[in-house]
């Protein structure tokens, strides 16, 4: 369920201090196989004291309508990301010529 | 001031309807409206399995128990994949409850009303969960990747829950006297509490225009409100009840219904904590975790044993 | 014998399993809100779904074995403390998380073992509701292994809850394996299995356990029986009193 839930006017918010605290039990990243033959897809994350109880809890909130076979867990901590803001993957955009609507082949050809 | 090139490709995304993610440059405003908004969205999920909790133990019928433990675990999972989202802007789970658990962030004012018989039940997938998909539909477009994924997420498993809802009140409806008193009454209480969750008009509502810059909010209050009764009141005619406001009629110009005036003072009470039952659901809340710290705890304790264990022999 | 129940043997074995499983199933669900972390919360209401949908399957068998009028519903609600027959193990209530774990871990270790003989019962429809049971079976006792484990092996304050827990509930783990007369007159139809042939592996699958939990292995002599004939402990009529609380105060309505 989602709400609308207002401030309530001259009533001070929250400072919200940014940056983790440790108390808790880490964070896990959740892959789904959705049926076999296709590859395990981020779903979301969750939180849990050691690998082995993060694959039941993720087994408990992310399949309980059947979403999946199989899923993998990895500690939030050990994903590497690239630097988005650096227009990585622009260059990549230029280069219409790896793809195959590219080229013109006349239809007598056939399938290529 | 000078515009960084963050700001710019921040501005760039949002006017392109196109979703901010974790790692993009963010002004601090939006990072804090989101941080707020989803958590509170997080508790509200939370805090609301404890009135529909209150009949679990007590549903007329084996089916309708295990429906009702079903729904309840999804707002359990909702509240996992709300504070996940959250998460991402830098902020921990245990931080936000804490937030929660001092009355420094809240939860929907609509589960501080009891749920006082089985109808409730009925009431709450049909009039509340109703009302929160109608919101959640506007949201899956909200400018944040993450809080929208979430939102698409749950609106696909909440589907069911206005549905279900409503087929308890059905029964309801043809079923005797006393079941059909049961079910007016039930509407009569709740009606006028769903209106109010779409929170105030948006003449009132301080943080409505900038979040509709940012797109966080795609629709505003009263928009939703009059999308939702217009879709609500002939379903209560079709149970054969009526909604608690003698007021109420058909605009055959614009083709909306209309409604009476909401008791604001109602809505502020609840909202600051003057609630029928605010401390209990907080008190429920905070009990439930500290008597969990024990077992929080242990599980650590133990994944760093079989750390230490593993690193010795490796 | 009162309309809303069933007399025929194999219905009468049908409705003490289903017992067990709405019970326990009833009990978990009271503990739905109160878990430690959130995502314990959802996998302890899978696990009451589970033993409720259990109950269900079991209990509509069994009201298709007997007269007109009864259903799932009127054996689940309709009858009193004497004519339910679960063992006392699951109507046992629970203070924390502890608690719950200990019951369940108890429970889940004997209920595999019992599915997994089931599955080879000579009555299709059993063997058929046994061989789901017993792959949801198979993971509560997992689920309830794992937190034994971290619990007892965990810091000093838990170890001693979770040694008072599994204490606790010790004495109400012999009535699982015991027989009677309708249980051999099931194993002799190849429909039943005797419990009393469980409790070997039973007891060695659970002191596992509870050595890697570091904890010592109870040893209470006393063993409370009676669930099977309807003598309970007075903790399962207030568990009925809210259960039932709607269909006997609205008889004879549709929900």
């Amino acid at each position: 369920m989602t709400y609308e839930v207002p401030d309530v006017p001259g009533e001070e918010t929250e400072e919200v201090a940014f940056g983790f605290d440790s108390r808790g039990w880490p964070l896990w990243e959740v892959f789904v196989r959705p049926k076999r033959g296709l590859s395990h897809a981020h779903v979301g994350s969750l939180h849990a004291p050691d690998a082995e109880t993060a694959v039941q809890n993720a087994r408990d909130s992310y399949t309980r309508r059947a979403e999946g076979v199989s899923v993998w867990v990895v500690p939030s901590t050990e994903i590497f990301a690239s630097d988005d803001s650096e227009s990585l993957f622009e260059p990549f955009a230029d280069k219409p010529y790896r793809h195959p609507t590219f080229y013109d082949i006349p239809p007598e050809v056939g399938q290529l | 001031m000078q515009t960084t090139a963050g700001e710019i490709r921040f501005q760039e995304l949002i006017d392109a309807d196109e979703k901010v993610e974790p790692r993009d440059w963010m002004p601090d405003g939006y990072r804090k409206t989101l941080i707020r908004q989803i958590a509170q969205h997080a508790h509200s999920e939370v805090i609301g399995m404890q009135p529909e909790a209150n009949w679990i133990t007590r549903a007329p019928t084996l089916q309708r128990k295990m429906t009702l433990i079903a729904k309840v675990q999804d707002e359990a999972g909702h509240g996992l994949y709300l504070y996940s989202a959250a998460e991402t802007l830098g902020i921990s789970r245990d931080e936000m409850q804490q937030l929660l658990h001092d009355g420094k962030q809240k939860y929907s004012s609509i589960f501080n009303y009891p749920t006082l018989s089985w109808a409730d039940m009925g009431t709450i997938g049909w009039l509340v969960d109703g009302a929160a998909i109608v919101n959640q539909i506007a949201l899956q477009r909200t400018s944040y990747g993450p809080y929208a994924r979430a939102m698409v997420k749950i609106c696909k498993e909440e589907s069911f829950h206005a549905r279900q809802g409503y087929s308890i009140l059905l029964a309801l409806s043809r079923g005797t006297e006393e079941q059909r008193a049961m079910l007016q009454d039930s509407i009569d209480r709740w009606w006028w509490p769903a209106l109010m969750m779409f929170g105030p008009h948006d003449s009132d509502s301080a943080n409505t225009p900038q979040s509709i810059e940012w797109k966080i909010k795609r629709v505003t209050n009263d928009e939703l409100r009059q999308l939702y009764i217009d879709q609500t009141v002939p379903q209560a005619h079709y149970l054969g009840c009526t909604v608690p406001d003698p007021d109420l009629r058909f605009d055959v110009d614009t083709g909306h219904w209309s409604i009476g005036l909401i008791d604001w003072d109602e809505f502020w009470d609840t909202v600051k904590g003057n609630g029928r039952l605010n401390r209990e659901r907080i008190t429920h809340k905070v009990k439930a975790w500290d008597d969990g710290a024990w077992v929080r705890e242990a599980a650590t304790a133990y994944a760093h044993k079989q750390r230490t264990e593993l690193e010795k022999t490796a | 014998m009162s309309p809303v129940t069933t007399t025929a043997p194999l219905a009468t074995y049908l409705v003490r399993h289903a017992d067990d499983n709405l019970i326990i199933g009833q009990r978990l669900a009271e503990y739905i809100s109160e878990a430690p972390e959130l995502e314990e919360d959802l996998a302890i209401g899978n696990l009451s779904l589970d033993h409720i949908g259990v109950a269900m399957h079991l209990y509509q068998y069994a009201a298709s074995l007997g007269g007109a009028g009864i259903t799932a519903d009127t054996l689940a609600f309709l009858r009193t403390e004497r004519e339910f027959s679960n063992v006392l193990l699951v109507e046992q209530p629970h203070v924390g998380f502890g608690d719950v774990i200990a019951r369940q871990f108890f429970f889940a270790a004997y209920q595999t073992l019992l599915w997994e003989a089931l599955v080879s019962s000579c009555d299709e429809t059993l063997s058929g509701i046994a061989a789901k049971a017993l792959k949801e079976a198979t993971y509560h006792l997992r689920h309830a292994s794992g937190w034994v484990v971290r619990l007892g092996d965990g810091t000093d304050e838990s170890h001693t809850r979770m040694q008072a827990a599994v204490d606790g509930f010790w004495r109400f783990t012999g009535e699982l394996f015991e027989s009677d007369a309708l249980v051999d007159e099931m194993v002799l139809a190849g429909i039943g299995v005797d419990p009393a042939r469980l409790q070997t592996t039973w007891e060695t699958r659970v002191s596992t356990v509870l050595s890697e939990a570091t904890l010592t292995h109870p040893s209470d002599p006393y063993q409370a029986t009676g669930g099977r004939t309807g003598m309970h402990t007075e903790h399962l009529g207030y568990l009925l009193a809210e259960m039932q609380w709607m269909q006997r105060t609205f008889p004879n309505m549709e929900w």
